[in-house]
């Protein structure tokens, strides 16, 4: 008997004495090329705190933030949650634990925080920067008549550019996908990122610039002479930003579009699909704008459930998610540009990745987009399409802009 | 003592549908009804604002469009009764092929609308196989889905072919049961086809045809969802924006649970408009 109880015992105290399985949210661990990262950061982690577990749960990418919102508005949902950086993430502070005196070292290390931030602190650790820049297939520009390694710096060089594919009429000149309006945030950002003011920025963040103003003007006035000039291609209202459109770029079917720097539809998959001789990128320049710069901010990030019973333990897990050693793997595998700039990169291979780490590490300026509320870049949607239709003016679109409240 | 040993049978049997009603239907009804009157996500910290949500639905133009997306939608109502009739008659008067067609009409109806979307997606988009064989005889392409003029008709169309064969099976239905006495006398009066149609078999279908009415009518408020979120996404602009469509924005992309149950409440009245009406034409149609 004393044996048993003691055997019985040692069994107990070899087993962790509060085991916990920690739910994390998101929409990306299912993803085969970012899979790696997300089981790299659990190895670690289980190995640090044995007997503690991670359970991913992969929600349908499009019906996220409805899934989220109503387990966050039960009181319930995953002890950590991934956002996007700006208007959603926004949306979702007030469930989420403040974590600017948390995260002890690794906070120093990390950018692109100020999109998932406010007044009061840092809500979530960012995990990538993301940006928009314009790919090019070199083969199109060459069939076009065009330098494929003399990229556009000015708007009247994409002027020529497009006039070119206007005149060879093969292919469109910038793809455009504008289905649920995400085309027009790209083109917002970038436009007003070369043409805005670093005091533009920061009036329009604080909600201080009105969309009648003519600096806004001015970036929806490009989108219709853009349209009005035939660079985009027909039908971009009922064609799906994701994945639609940069399919069509993967299949040689356009010779420009926007796109990101980390995620998708970035530098690492257009140079598996068309080969990295073969794609170039440069920075969307704006009418009458000064050097196109390149607009960036916190791409996604995690954020911790204020309602989380085990709010320490998933802090903690927070960290391992934005450590060097673990983002090494999102980086190489995914092509994720990542949010700890202790990362090293130096092995990259890809030239427009290279171009790309030297436009970040030269200053990047606001996504201006990321600065809108979730209603304004609903109605902002909304109006797009309506412009690229014909059925409303300028004017009128940012008049009725102006009626959505920050 | 028998009566109330009955009673309390009785309440015994009702009891578990009445607890599903309330727990599933009643109480997140009164919690949304309560929840359109806050400013907040419904958790603690949500504030009483009173009708603030119900004002601002008077002056969100996105409302007012969707609401207007709907009487375009009931103004088609007569297409989506009469087609399924027509084609009902013409398989009970015995066309070569009519068991086929019965088959194919209601093939669509068990397909999800996710599925139907996703093929007319192929279809109806711009580099589409519509598009295409229009190009091939010489017709210039159209933007079906991301033109403000032909969205919510290319959307109607493709819930009509969705869902029409269920009305041609209820009218087939209908048609068994009218009375071949009746008919034969009329053709023995000397009747022609038409005036059999018009005088004898129709009336004895009104039953079914304000059924079909009714339900369509409700069914065409609350079903659209899916193809209007594969097929626009409620674009281009408002112009296929329903006020379901409307509400799942607010709730799920905007996180404006207080916002959308106001739209919520205003959509079941309608519905409740609606369901009264049809309870009218029902009781009617039993006293006669």
């Amino acid at each position: 008997m004393k044996s048993l109880v003691l055997s019985l015992a040692l069994a107990t105290t070899a087993l962790p004495a509060f085991a916990t399985d920690l739910t994390i949210w998101d929409w990306k661990s299912g993803d085969p090329a970012a899979a790696p990262y997300f089981q790299k950061a659990k190895e670690v982690f289980e190995a640090a705190h044995p007997g503690d577990t991670i359970t991913y749960v992969m929600q349908p990418n499009d019906q996220y933030y409805t899934l989220l919102g109503t387990a966050l508005a039960s009181d319930g949902g995953p002890d950590l949650f991934l956002l996007n950086g700006g208007a959603q993430a926004r949306a979702r502070f007030e469930n989420a634990v403040n974590l600017s005196d948390k995260l002890g070292d690794v906070k120093a290390n990390l950018a692109g925080t100020a999109e998932f931030s406010d007044a009061n602190g840092l809500y979530a650790v960012p995990l990538t920067i993301q940006g928009f820049v314009v790919y090019y297939n070199k083969k199109l520009y060459a069939d076009a008549g065009l330098d494929p390694n003399a990229a556009p710096k000015t708007w009247e060089d994409l002027s020529k550019v497009c006039a070119a594919f206007l005149a060879k009429g093969t292919v469109p000149c910038i793809a455009l996908g504008n289905k649920e309006g995400f085309g027009m945030e790209f083109w917002f950002s970038s436009i007003a990122a070369s043409l805005w003011t670093p005091q533009d920025q920061a009036d329009f963040a604080a909600g201080k610039l009105a969309w009648t103003s003519p600096q806004v003007v001015a970036v929806l006035q490009a989108w219709v002479d853009a349209n009005k000039a035939g660079w985009f291609p027909k039908g971009a209202n009922s064609t799906a930003k994701f994945m639609d459109e940069y399919e069509g770029f993967m299949r040689g079917e356009t010779a420009n579009t926007i796109g990101l720097i980390s995620d998708v539809a970035h530098w690492k998959q257009f140079d598996d699909m068309l080969g990295a001789e073969n794609v170039g990128v440069f920075l969307l320049p704006a009418p009458g704008g000064t050097a196109a710069k390149l607009p960036a901010a916190g791409g996604i990030g995690y954020a911790v459930n204020k309602k989380s019973p085990n709010i320490d333990l998933a802090v903690e897990f927070s960290k391992v998610l934005a450590s060097p050693e673990v983002l090494q793997v999102f980086f190489h595998d995914a092509g994720a540009v990542t949010a700890n700039t202790k990362m090293d990169t130096s092995a990259v291979t890809s030239p427009d990745a290279k171009v790309i780490f030297g436009w970040l590490a030269s200053g990047t300026v606001p996504m201006a987009h990321a600065n809108a509320s979730a209603a304004q870049l609903e109605e902002l949607h909304r109006q797009s399409q309506s412009l690229l239709n014909g059925d409303t003016t300028v004017a009128e679109a940012a008049a009725a802009m102006d009626k959505v409240g920050k | 003592m028998a009566n109330r040993s009955e009673q309390r049978t009785a309440l015994l049997f009702i009891a578990p549908a009445v607890a599903l009603v309330g727990l599933f239907r009643m109480f997140p009804l009164v919690w949304g009804f309560l929840l359109s009157f806050t400013s907040g996500d419904g958790q603690g910290g949500s504030v009483w604002v009173g009708l603030d949500n119900y004002r601002q639905l008077t002056t969100d133009s996105a409302f007012h469009d969707s609401l207007i997306n709907t009487l375009i939608l009931l103004a088609t109502l007569p297409v989506w009764i009469m087609l399924p009739l027509l084609l009902a008659i013409l398989i009970h008067q015995g066309v070569p092929g009519g068991k086929l067609f019965r088959a194919v009409y209601f093939f669509p109806a068990v397909l999800s609308a996710v599925i139907i979307g996703s093929i007319f997606n192929v279809v109806l988009r711009y580099d589409g196989s519509l598009n295409a064989a229009l190009k091939s005889v010489g017709i210039e392409a159209v933007d079906w889905l991301g033109s403000g003029t032909t969205a919510m008709g290319s959307l109607i169309v493709v819930e009509l072919w969705a869902t029409f064969g269920m009305s041609v099976l209820i009218f087939l239905a209908g048609l068994s049961t009218v009375s071949s006495e009746l008919v034969e006398a009329a053709q023995l009066d000397g009747a022609k086809p038409f005036q059999i149609w018009w005088h004898v078999i129709l009336p004895a279908m009104r039953p079914i045809l304000e059924f079909v009415a009714v339900v369509t009518t409700i069914g065409v408020l609350t079903s659209m969802f899916g193809l209007i979120y594969v097929l626009t996404a409620g674009g281009p602009g408002t112009s296929t924006t329903l006020p379901e469509f409307l509400i799942w924005m607010e709730q799920g992309k905007m996180n404006r649970p207080s916002y959308a149950s106001a739209i919520s409440m205003v959509l079941f009245v309608v519905m409740a408009g609606l369901a009264y009406v049809q309870i009218r034409i029902m009781s009617r149609n039993a006293n006669t």
